[in-house]
């Protein structure tokens, strides 16, 4: 018989969700639709824009890409689960915001969760380095400087915060 | 006034909860029990439907409705023709569902309604349509010729519409000039592509009795209207909700797309919350298009490089349907002519049926292609007489001291193209020097040495803004709450609106803008607007929000003279405060102000009441005749006609002759959108437009095979640039204030479009002149850049 459905726990944000869900539900639609984490966006379901990004045991990655089983057992981190605290952002949220870095919004969540990971692994990154880092991500409005400069000034301020690093 | 806010870099209001994933945007609202739907589209371009069979989709288990157009009763019907015009005779608009006929590929034939969009997706697949294949009409040129075959059968030649303009005598002034010159040019079809695809979700409240309707569109009083009168439903029986939307750019303006009527429809019928949310490649092949636009045009002038006379005739390509009229063909014939002196102009133009998606304005509106055609002529003439690009463009500039200046056209608008301010002398002279004109020459040598090719290009605009008819805000001052509600109607989707406007509001206040939260696009907070077009939201919007703010000031400023025994004209605001001006002992919060503008006996919290108590008896009603309660005014601001912002623009790119790949090595804008409300918001603006323009030069193009299928159906064939593909944007602005509203403002949302690809066709060339290319359409991708070197005619370099 065909399996249509299966059981999965998944860690997202640092709580854990145990659901039975079609083994043909993307990931996307499951953080979003089951998971009522409607940060992460879709902008064209085919793996391009990046706006679905999020983090799968720290690693970025388009959640439209992957079935929902797929991530059975692992830890997801969405843009909902970055800043520290409600009411606060992270320092590159806040550098995103001090850069306008953002228009409409729509790309937004995906920079941010594609950058996390480049920013901690790249304390300091010349700017085509951020350019090529987000060479995978598509924002129709900004046209992306502002997005450049706001990765700088992120990285800027996470040094300082964690000289030692 | 004190003005503090306006002009000032201010940070957005609604950036927040964009940052940490709390906006909403309508796929993040799913009221409970929401069904989903999919809608089955034509695979063919053009074909006689002959059969539907949905029996086996609706037999599928999880599918609550499937609707074919026999299932839609009296809303089977065209849209509504939204913007006619004498000259389009032949208009055509869609039905919500094909009958008998498909006209592109995309065209919606069915409408399924199931318990997920996996299922809705199922039951598509299970549909049977049998086509008759007819041959399609894809190419602009074919579409005319004598003997092609028809997309409406009742509109012969194609031609939904034929528009002539002209100012002065063209054919004596050509029939006079010392030099003539012709060219033939065609901009491709491209597309807004927003990041967020277009979504509507509806819901019937059985105890209001009103229908919901949440959609992504740019202009919800539209649509609410629309739709009252599509389901016989009142006006307010139908709210319609333009939520958080990511990215507009025209192509979320429309009356109707199918779903805007299909998914209401469903909701008030099956009395569930019906939503459907587009696909990319749904977007790609049925959400509207646009540029695509072939000009024949020439010029005249004297041999000293005035300029006579211009004339262009110009095939449009509407695709399928007339949605929005002949607005894209009027803009670009009316603002071709641009900054420069033109007494003699003619223009045709002719809107050709194609069997391809329907056109509608997409950010510049049929600008871009005027402002290429137009630039174009100046290059070829500057070109053959030998004169320097700039100084011929200089030469023909409309003059500071010549404005108003009317050009003799009649705009989009009805109204009359003239110019209200503008001084373009000035932004060209400040763009060459921030790109160092002068010195570019030998830096091109020098790059040459280096067996390196680099190109300068310019380019000017004028960009009519801000036209009409009116837009309304309601602003009032909650003292309870201590902040400033201001309701619009206008849609937003990344302008800012929320911002700049609460700086409006904030200095006429004499509070922050974070205390000022806006409303935008909920037609239940405003009953009369039309929407976010034509670069009009900031000008028309804004100054009704100027103008409210304004009349609640006066409102403020009474009571507290009549508190404090003073002249109204001696009230002062200031950090949140009411009080008379130097004796700040006197005065009271804004807040208190709104308690005591509402003449009850009770108030809440103790300043309040003792504001209250401050409050003289005086004879008569406690609201007397023509006052109202509450510190709130609604205004409206109707402006006479369109501003003329304008531009100038310069880039130095980098052309590799063996591979085609052209790099940006600078790019300046120089702009004028008279006074500036928030220069970075405005610069926001400007690099999004450059860039999108940018993608138009080289990598978007809607490409579609003769059999009028689309080829560019996912984000791998419609190239949106990168942030490797978009250089830094150097912004500069001049201010030639609008003399045509209070608060001098233009519009800025469409102009960093607009000379793009004028001048990467002027940067090409010159890049690769020791080949003589010459630039005649764009997009142009490596492969064709790199066909223009090997077919030009530097023996040098022949094998390039
Ligand atoms: S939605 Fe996943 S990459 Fe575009
Ligand atoms: S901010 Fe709108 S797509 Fe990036």
């Amino acid at each position: 018989m065909i399996v249509t459905e299966r059981a999965v726990s998944v860690s997202v944000n640092g709580a854990t969700y145990a659901r039975t869900i079609p083994v043909r539900l993307l990931l996307s639609d499951f953080i979003r639709n089951e998971l009522g984490l409607t940060g992460t966006h879709l902008g064209c379901e085919h793996g391009v824009c990046g706006c679905c990004t999020i983090l799968l045991d720290g690693q970025a990655v388009r959640s439209c890409l992957m079935f929902a089983v797929q991530a059975d057992g692992h830890e997801l981190i969405t843009v909902e689960g970055l800043a520290p605290a409600p009411g606060q952002l992270h320092p590159l949220q806040e550098a995103f915001r001090q850069e306008h870095a953002l228009q409409c919004g729509y790309c937004t969540p995906g920079f941010l969760t594609t950058l996390i990971p480049f920013l901690e692994s790249n304390r300091d990154p010349s700017e085509l380095e951020i350019r090529q880092a987000l060479s995978g991500n598509l924002c129709r409005c900004t046209g992306y400087q502002n997005i450049v400069k706001a990765v700088q000034r992120a990285a800027r301020e996470m040094r300082t915060v964690e000289p030692g690093r | 006034m004190t003005t503090r806010w306006f002009g000032e870099p201010v940070r957005r209001n609604e950036d927040p909860r964009f940052l940490t994933g709390e906006g909403t945007y309508v796929d993040d609202i799913h009221p409970p029990g929401t069904l989903q739907a999919a809608v089955l589209r034509s695979p063919i371009a053009h074909a006689n439907i002959t059969k539907i069979d949905v029996c086996a989709a609706r037999a599928l288990e999880g599918v609550v409705a499937v609707w074919t157009w026999e299932d839609l009763g009296d809303v089977f019907r065209p849209s509504p023709m939204s913007v006619p015009h004498e000259s389009l005779t032949h208009p055509k608009t869609q039905y919500p569902l094909a009958r008998d006929k498909v006209n592109y590929v995309g065209e919606p034939i069915a409408f399924v309604v199931a318990h997920d969009r996996y299922i809705a997706e199922d039951a598509c697949d299970v549909i049977e349509v049998d086509f008759e294949p007819l041959p399609a009409v894809v190419d602009l040129e074919a579409a005319v010729a004598p003997d092609a075959i028809l997309v409406h059968d009742d509109v012969p030649g194609n031609v939904a519409a034929t528009l002539t303009q002209q100012v002065g005598d063209p054919d004596r002034a050509f029939a006079e000039a010392d030099h003539v010159f012709t060219a033939r040019l065609y901009l491709e079809r491209g597309a807004g592509q927003p990041m967020e695809t277009r979504a509507v979700l509806a819901q019937w409240d059985e105890l209001e009795h009103v229908l919901t309707v949440w959609d992504t569109t740019q202009a919800p009083l539209s649509i609410r209207n629309g739709l009252a009168v599509l389901l016989g439903l009142p006006e307010n029986g139908v709210r319609v909700v333009a939520p958080d939307v990511g990215g507009g750019f025209g192509t979320k303006i429309m009356m109707f797309y199918a779903e805007e009527v299909l998914v209401p429809l469903a909701a008030y019928k099956l009395r569930r919350p019906v939503k459907w949310v587009e696909d990319r490649r749904e977007h790609l092949i049925a959400s509207n298009h646009e540029r695509g636009q072939l000009h024949e045009s020439a010029i005249a002038l004297r041999a000293d490089g005035t300029i006579l006379g211009v004339r262009d005739t110009f095939l449009h390509d509407t695709g399928a349907y007339t949605p929005y009229g002949i607005v894209v063909p009027i803009v670009t014939s009316t603002q071709l002519p641009g900054p420069y002196r033109i007494p003699n102009y003619f223009s045709e133009s002719r809107t050709v049926y194609t069997n391809k998606v329907p056109v509608s304005p997409y950010r510049g509106a049929g600008r871009p292609h005027g402002v290429f055609v137009m630039e174009r002529l100046i290059d070829l003439a500057a070109r053959e007489m030998g004169m320097d690009r700039a100084e011929i463009r200089f030469k023909n500039f409309i003059a500071p001291d010549e404005f108003p200046y009317d050009v003799g056209l009649t705009f989009q608008d009805g109204a009359p193209t003239r110019y209200d301010s503008g001084n373009y002398q000035a932004g060209l002279a400040k763009v060459l020097s921030h790109i160092d004109y002068e010195g570019f020459p030998a830096y091109q040598a020098r790059m040459r040495d280096e067996g390196r090719f680099i190109g300068l290009g310019m380019a000017s605009y004028v960009e009519g803004t801000g036209i009409g008819p009116y837009e309304g805000a309601h602003v009032r001052v909650d003292g309870t709450a201590q902040k400033v509600v201001v309701a619009t109607c206008v849609g937003t989707q990344g302008q800012g609106h929320e911002t700049s406007f609460a700086q409006i509001v904030a200095d006429e206040l004499g509070i922050r803008p974070d205390q000022v939260e806006i409303t935008t696009g909920d037609s239940r907070s405003m009953n009369w607007g039309s929407g976010t077009y034509a670069s009009r939201s900031a000008v028309v919007t804004g100054n009704a929000v100027g103008v409210s703010a304004r009349a609640v000031r006066a409102k403020a400023a009474t009571i507290a003279a009549e508190l404090f025994e003073a002249n109204p004209a001696d009230i002062e605001f200031e950090n949140e405060r009411v009080f008379v001006n130097g004796s700040p002992e006197y005065g009271l919060p804004l807040w208190d102000v709104a308690i005591v503008a509402n003449p009850i006996r009770y108030a809440y919290g103790s300043q309040a009441a003792k504001a209250i108590a401050m409050r003289k008896q005086r004879p008569g009603p406690p609201l007397p005749d023509g006052d109202d309660p509450g510190l709130e005014a609604r205004k409206y601001f109707s402006p006479a006609q369109a501003a003329f912002a304008s531009g100038n623009h310069a880039a130095i790119v980098e052309v590799d002759p063996e591979t085609g790949i052209v790099t940006i090595l600078r790019y300046v804008a120089v702009h004028d959108c008279g006074r500036v409300i928030n220069p970075m918001i405005v610069e926001g603006q400007v690099h999004g437009g450059v860039a999108q323009g940018i993608g138009g030069s080289f990598y978007e193009r809607m490409v579609y095979t003769p059999e009028g299928q689309p080829l560019s159906t996912t984000f791998m064939d419609y190239l949106i640039p990168t942030a490797m593909e978009i250089p830094s944007i150097e912004v500069d602005h001049i201010e030639t204030p609008s003399p045509l509203n209070p608060l001098g403002i233009k519009g800025a949302g469409e102009a960093g479009v607009i000379p793009v690809p004028a001048l990467m066709a002027q940067a090409l060339e010159d890049a690769l002149s020791p080949w003589k290319v010459r630039v005649t359409e764009l997009p142009l991708n490596p492969g064709e850049i790199r066909a223009l070197v090997r077919a030009g005619i530097d023996p040098e370099h022949v094998n390039a």
